[in-house]
């Protein structure tokens, strides 16, 4: 790739969990928007170190939730008493307790699927391309070291890398788009 | 202070914080006393290992070649898992008179089998949401080998129930267990507890395999960026799902697994119940009791965490993983065993007990005909496997004996085979009308059924085991001292947070 192409932003490279964590409440404190934090594994208190608000991957469960349980109690009034009532053992056509074990797991099983739906939507993933796979260094991020990366297109791009050198990165490199 | 108080109880031997710059004197700071030893925890890692060490132990297993013993081992449990698929299609063929089925014995080994590999398939959930509610962090070694083991017993477990029909277009037509109209539009029936127990089985099935994948994700992703070449790089690539570690993506992904953990509990509890509806909904003695749901759900996560142990045991010592899963980790799943044992224990007496309470003839005659009827040798078995086995983890030094340990665990494995057998062939030989009275004996094809799920088991474990990390490695990085950014080993400087 030619050097004049666009950067996609600048990836700042830190040792230990410790150097991440007052690296990011710097930039949090900075006032930047366009930036995150790449780690091997979720480091205790960064949400509130970056200042994300809390996760919305709730709201997806509640509606998979109701979803099944609706389901499964209309299914089963609709195709035991509605469609096709057939006494069996002199018990009622439709109750919903004996429609409620299947509901259940239908509120279970659909609340799942809009879990794993909701973070995937909410990530925007799978997302198979990545800039931040051009640079060798970042294949570390799933390893043993800490990445910042603040994007190009945020407003206060260029005071960025003074910003990461004064909090302590290993290494600082220039990621293209 | 608290803090650090809190993280020398971690069992980390605190480095004394200092000063790097080192230029002027640092002023006395206030450190709190280590704790008293006893009250220390041993470490989930041992030896201190760093971030990239557990990477490389993990990762290093499914990258490398396998070791010497892997493929006899695999082709002897593919040759198991061919010799039940050939069994199977014998008894498709053929009709389930292959089996040692007769009346009034209709279910036996089919059935047993069923519930025995269903609860084998407690531990992984147990292990991977309810210990994670709990916050018990040891898990983190465990959980991603324990939810393969869950999600493969399901599979053998699923087997059963579908081919004990005899004619298995039948079962899988609709109008059975699929909820769509049969040839006559009648639909199925919601009263049964059978049908609730294809919801259960099926949606726990489903659940495990989206929970497990939902963790494996950052693994995925180190397996990714650690491929040597690009036929590895693709398929990791392409199941990670382009994660990068984002701390966004954390924040959901964590509330996601969160979530999953507390859907999976109420869903673990609830499959193991409606698999003793089975029976407890029937009127038959020795089966119609309403303890039946809490004591299958212990007695499944007893004999879940038997086979978790019978799995984990040789695979520390063979893979050199004893710094991961360490003696402890061993220790404290020896105790779940003790516990949920006890319960079982508990469970096998107040049924005899409310058999004599009760009041009810059949009800007594079925339990006494249960202990010193013709299956008193079933009966006696699953006593001095599920109730006596397991109080000798009351001893520390026997805890701490790997071999011991697998042996025991074996036991339990046994035990609870037994108890399903016992459950089922005990109550059904001999009910109301003494006329009708018979005995069940296994066919070859039974026995044999049986091992060759073993064969079904063991070759996706070991799958498993070749191509998957088999340890939840960025878990395992979490609970580690390093992960910590107010601890000195993840490099925090004054610990003043």
């Amino acid at each position: 790739m030619s050097a004049s192409a666009k950067p996609y932003g600048i990836l700042a490279q830190f040792d230990t969990a410790a150097d991440i964590f007052e690296a990011a409440l710097r930039c949090r404190d900075a006032g930047y928007r366009k930036w995150d934090v790449y780690t091997p594994f979720p480091i205790h208190g960064m949400d509130e170190a970056m200042g994300l608000e809390h996760s919305k991957v709730g709201y997806f469960t509640f509606c998979g939730g109701v979803t099944g349980f609706t389901t499964g109690m209309t299914m089963i009034w609709y195709m035991n008493k509605f469609d096709y009532g057939l006494v069996v053992g002199g018990k009622p056509l439709f109750t919903p307790l004996f429609a409620f074990p299947v509901s259940y797991e239908l509120t279970i099983l659909l609340s799942a699927f809009a879990t794993l739906g909701g973070m995937l939507l909410l990530n925007r993933l799978p997302k198979l391309y990545n800039p931040l796979f051009r640079s060798e260094n970042f294949k570390r991020a799933s390893n043993d070291r800490f990445f910042i990366c603040i994007e190009a297109a945020d407003p206060k791009f260029a005071e960025a890398r003074a910003l990461l050198e004064a909090s302590g990165a290993s290494a600082i490199e220039l990621v293209e788009d | 202070m608290a803090k650090a108080a809190a993280i020398s109880a971690a069992g980390i031997p605190a480095k004394p914080a200092h000063d790097s710059h080192g230029s002027q004197a640092a002023p006395p700071k206030i450190v709190a006393a280590e704790p008293p030893k006893e009250l220390q925890r041993e470490p989930l890692v041992l030896n201190g290992h760093g971030l990239g060490w557990i990477t490389d132990a993990i990762a290093g297993i499914c990258e490398g070649k396998m070791p010497v013993w892997w493929w006899p081992a695999f082709i002897i449990s593919a040759g198991m898992m061919s010799m039940m698929a050939a069994l199977v299609a014998y008894l498709i063929s053929t009709g389930v008179g292959v089996w040692g089925l007769n009346n009034p014995a209709f279910w036996a080994w089919d059935i047993t089998n069923f519930v025995f590999w269903i609860g084998i398939g407690h531990a992984g959930t147990l292990i991977s949401a309810v210990l994670f509610l709990l916050r018990q962090k040891w898990r983190t070694s465990i959980n991603r080998a324990a939810e393969a083991m869950t999600l493969f017993a399901v599979a053998c477990a699923g087997i059963f129930p579908v081919v004990h029909t005899g004619r298995v277009w039948f079962a899988l037509m609709p109008g059975y267990l699929i909820p769509a109209p049969n040839a006559n539009y009648i639909w199925p029936q919601f009263r049964s507890p059978l049908l609730w127990d294809v919801f259960a089985v099926s949606t726990y099935g489903t659940v495990s395999l989206l929970f497990w994948y939902i963790g494996l994700i950052p693994d995925l992703a180190t397996l990714r960026d650690r491929a040597k070449n690009k036929v590895r790089g693709f398929f990791y690539g392409l199941f990670a799902l382009g994660w990068t570690g984002s701390n966004r993506h954390w924040s959901n992904y964590e509330k996601a697994y969160m979530i999953f953990a507390g859907i999976s509990t109420p869903l673990v509890l609830s499959v193991h119940s409606i698999v003793s509806f089975d029976f407890a909904v029937s009127q038959v003695p020795g089966w119609h009791t309403t303890i039946f749901p809490p004591y299958f759900v212990a007695g499944a996560i007893f004999s879940g965490f038997g086979m978790v142990l019978t799995l984990m045991i040789p695979m520390r010592t063979l893979f050199k993983l004893e710094d991961i899963i360490t003696t402890r980790h061993v220790e404290l799943m020896c105790k779940v065993i003790l516990a949920t044992g006890s319960i079982v224990g508990y469970a096998y007496g107040m049924e005899f007990f409310i058999a004599w309470y009760g009041g009810s003839p059949y009800e007594l005659y079925a339990f006494k005909n249960r202990a010193f009827g013709p299956y008193w040798w079933a009966y006696w078995s699953m006593i001095t496997c599920n109730v006596i086995s397991p109080h000798l983890f009351w001893s520390k030094t026997l805890r701490t004996n790997m071999v011991f340990v697998w042996i025991v665990s074996c036991f339990v494995n046994v035990g609870m085979w037994f108890e399903r057998f016992v459950i089922i062939v005990t109550s059904l030989h001999r009910d109301y009308l003494p006329a009708s009275w018979g005995y069940f004996t296994p066919s070859w094809v039974d026995v044999f059924t049986f091992v060759g799920s073993f064969g079904l088991f063991m070759t996706l474990f070991l799958l498993f085991i070749r191509f998957l990390p088999a340890i939840a490695i960025s878990e395992v990085k979490g609970v580690t001292p390093q992960a910590d950014p107010h601890h000195p080993l993840g490099g925090a400087k004054g610990g003043h947070h």
